[in-house]
């Protein structure tokens, strides 16, 4: 059977464009089809943007690549329609246990409480995850959403304007030219987007390399992140063990610095390593190798001018945390609600500053905790060794160095503390995980979870408090009332919130004033400074 | 008063960071140094003989 990344999933296709005595110009175009760009060109889709998909290949990524999905994301995943296929087909987990040598040291449940309908984490393979998306996307066309992919259409040249962008598209029949209004590069790492604008991407490398192997194997490790400090099956190195669907295991093991990545790859090589850990009496099969380094790094900033940088192409991690996939997928979810209103003339392009400021701030919380997760694992100097081992010496008798042990501090959204977007708190007692800026906890209501409710446009949200409906004039504004009660009552108290089409908090009040209201939704708009 | 052996710090991740950050860019020797006058710093907080030995078995586990 051929596996789903050998197949061409959108082959390409020669377009009436092509064709076109002068370049057609798009809204929106979208540079790159991994699971970035495709939520961005599913969110486009869905508010009725037309959206062309550029991406060079034409099938989704080979290899499992990143893994852990993480319950924010999932959330974004629902808004858009694809969520449930996900999680059902995805490992759930919300357990993570550290070792060191071969005794547990620490362990954490990221999702200690009830009523969220989705897991702290599912485990799922890129591929799968890019093919559940690009269904998604088929399922919207079907529909008559304007959303275009165009596959084998390399990007190779770039020319920035003050109103539009012009590309030059490489196909297997020679190039042609488009313009966009506004064009999202979710073009990766490499970003090719990125070098042809001759843009900064600075930062940290760190100097280790490590094994990633993806094996299929029967075994009854539980379905919890596994984390060791210096095994004896990889002395002095970390180890990480993660299941994935399809009876395939990840695993990933830190070979050090002075390596022949080449020679490390070897199936004869690999494989003893992996017994190691195993065990002898072990069958299993390797189906993906990879050696890699990393760089924590972004760019300095993600909006230049019209072109706007999402994904790993504006920021990278190390993976130690899940950081990265996740990270773009809200980089998209924060960005496509301000470009439809830009688009729709409801909101001034300045709006699409803020995406830089939350996602940059977004991209430094992110880049802070996993060079913290790295220095931990992979000490730099002797000093931080010596810190480190007394950390995991201490853990394993006492509690309070528990929370010391870093193998990875996993990725939940940030939240957008001192956004110009956000209306400065009017109900300062109430909960602090819902104040301005947050994204909206979850709740299980009556007939199903509140964040089924939310999302994709304005809303608010009366809980236990009087409210009528607003007119806005151009901005959708969506009221809903409920019960102050359960867990609602817990993560909301009594008030009125404005949620953003992202599912942030922009303001709250302990009551209904509509003149308030007006305010902030202009401000979270970008319509009042 | 008894040793605290629970956790006891709002963010354990910004105490850590702290703590390498000053030990940035020092020789070993220059480390050593100012660990044993941390210790000292430390000690004289706690105030308590009992406590600090306590500690100090801890440390020698």
């Amino acid at each position: 059977m051929a596996k789903i990344f050998e197949t061409a999933l959108y082959p390409y296709r020669r377009h009436p464009d092509q064709d076109a005595p002068a370049p057609v110009r798009h809204p929106v175009i979208v540079v790159g089809a991994g699971p970035v760009g495709l939520t961005a060109a599913i969110d486009l889709g869905l508010h009725g943007v037309p959206v062309v998909v550029l991406d060079d290949n034409d099938r989704v990524s080979t290899g499992s690549r990143a893994i852990c999905f993480a319950k924010r994301p999932l959330e974004i995943f629902d808004r858009l329609g694809c969520g449930q296929q996900m999680v059902e087909k995805g490992v759930v987990w919300n357990v993570g246990r550290a070792f060191a040598g071969e005794k547990q040291v620490y362990e954490f449940n990221l999702l200690p409480e009830g009523g969220h309908r989705r897991p702290a984490f599912i485990n799922l393979q890129q591929y799968h995850v890019e093919q559940m998306l690009l269904d998604r996307l088929r399922e919207l066309q079907a529909e008559g959403a304007p959303i275009e992919l165009r596959g084998k259409s390399r990007v190779s040249a770039i020319g920035t304007h003050p109103d539009h962008v012009t590309i030059e598209i490489d196909t297997p029949e020679g190039s042609y030219d488009l313009e966009a209004e506004w064009l999202i590069a979710c073009d990766g790492a490499g970003s090719p987007t990125r070098r042809m604008l001759g843009l900064d991407f600075v930062g940290r490398v760190f100097e280790d390399n490590f094994l990633i192997a993806d094996v299929t194997m029967q075994a009854d490790f539980p379905t919890e992140r596994w984390f060791w400090f210096d095994p004896p099956f990889n002395p002095d190195q970390s180890a990480l063990l993660h299941k994935q669907p399809d009876g395939v295991w990840r695993i990933d093991l830190q070979l050090g610095w002075d390596i022949d990545k080449e020679v490390e790859k070897r199936p004869e090589n690999v494989i003893p390593r992996i017994r190691a850990m195993l065990g002898e009496e072990v069958d299993f099969a390797l189906e993906w190798v990879s050696v890699y380094t990393f760089q924590c790094r972004r760019m300095e900033r993600f909006r230049h001018g019209r072109v706007i940088f999402a994904g790993d192409s504006a920021h990278q991690v190390s993976p130690f945390g899940a950081r990265g996939a996740n990270s773009g997928i809200q980089d998209a979810d924060n960005l496509i609600w301000k470009l439809k209103l830009v688009l729709d003339g409801a909101a001034p392009d300045a709006l699409l500053d803020s995406y830089d400021a939350e996602r940059v701030y977004g991209a430094e919380e992110n880049i802070l905790n996993s060079t913290r997760s790295t220095d931990f694992i992979t000490p730099k100097s002797e000093i931080s060794r010596i810190f480190r081992d007394a950390a995991l010496h201490l853990s394993e008798r006492h509690a309070f160095a528990r929370p010391f042990v870093n193998s990875g501090r996993l990725s939940v959204p940030c939240t957008y503390d001192g956004s110009a977007l956000n209306t400065p708190d009017a109900l300062p007692d109430g909960p602090a995980r819902t104040r301005p800026g947050s994204p909206c906890p979850d709740a299980e209501i009556a007939g199903g979870f509140l964040l089924d409710r939310l999302g994709g446009r304005f809303t608010l949200l009366a809980i236990g408090v009087d409210a009528t409906p607003v007119e806005a004039g151009d901005i959708p504004l969506d009221l809903i009332t409920l019960a102050s009660e359960g867990a609602l009552l817990d993560r909301y108290g009594r008030g009125l919130y404005l949620i953003r089409p992202d599912q942030h908090i922009a303001a709250r009040w302990p009551g209904f004033d509509e003149t308030a209201i007006r305010e902030a939704l202009s401000r979270a708009t970008g319509n009042t400074p | 008063m008894s040793l605290n052996l629970q956790p006891n710090l709002k963010s354990p991740d910004d105490a850590y960071a702290a703590l390498l950050e000053a030990h940035e860019g020092l020789s070993k020797e220059e480390s050593d140094a100012l660990n044993a006058r941390l210790i000292l710093v430390l000690m004289n907080h706690v105030g308590e003989m009992e406590v600090i030995r306590k500690a100090l078995e801890a440390a020698r586990e």
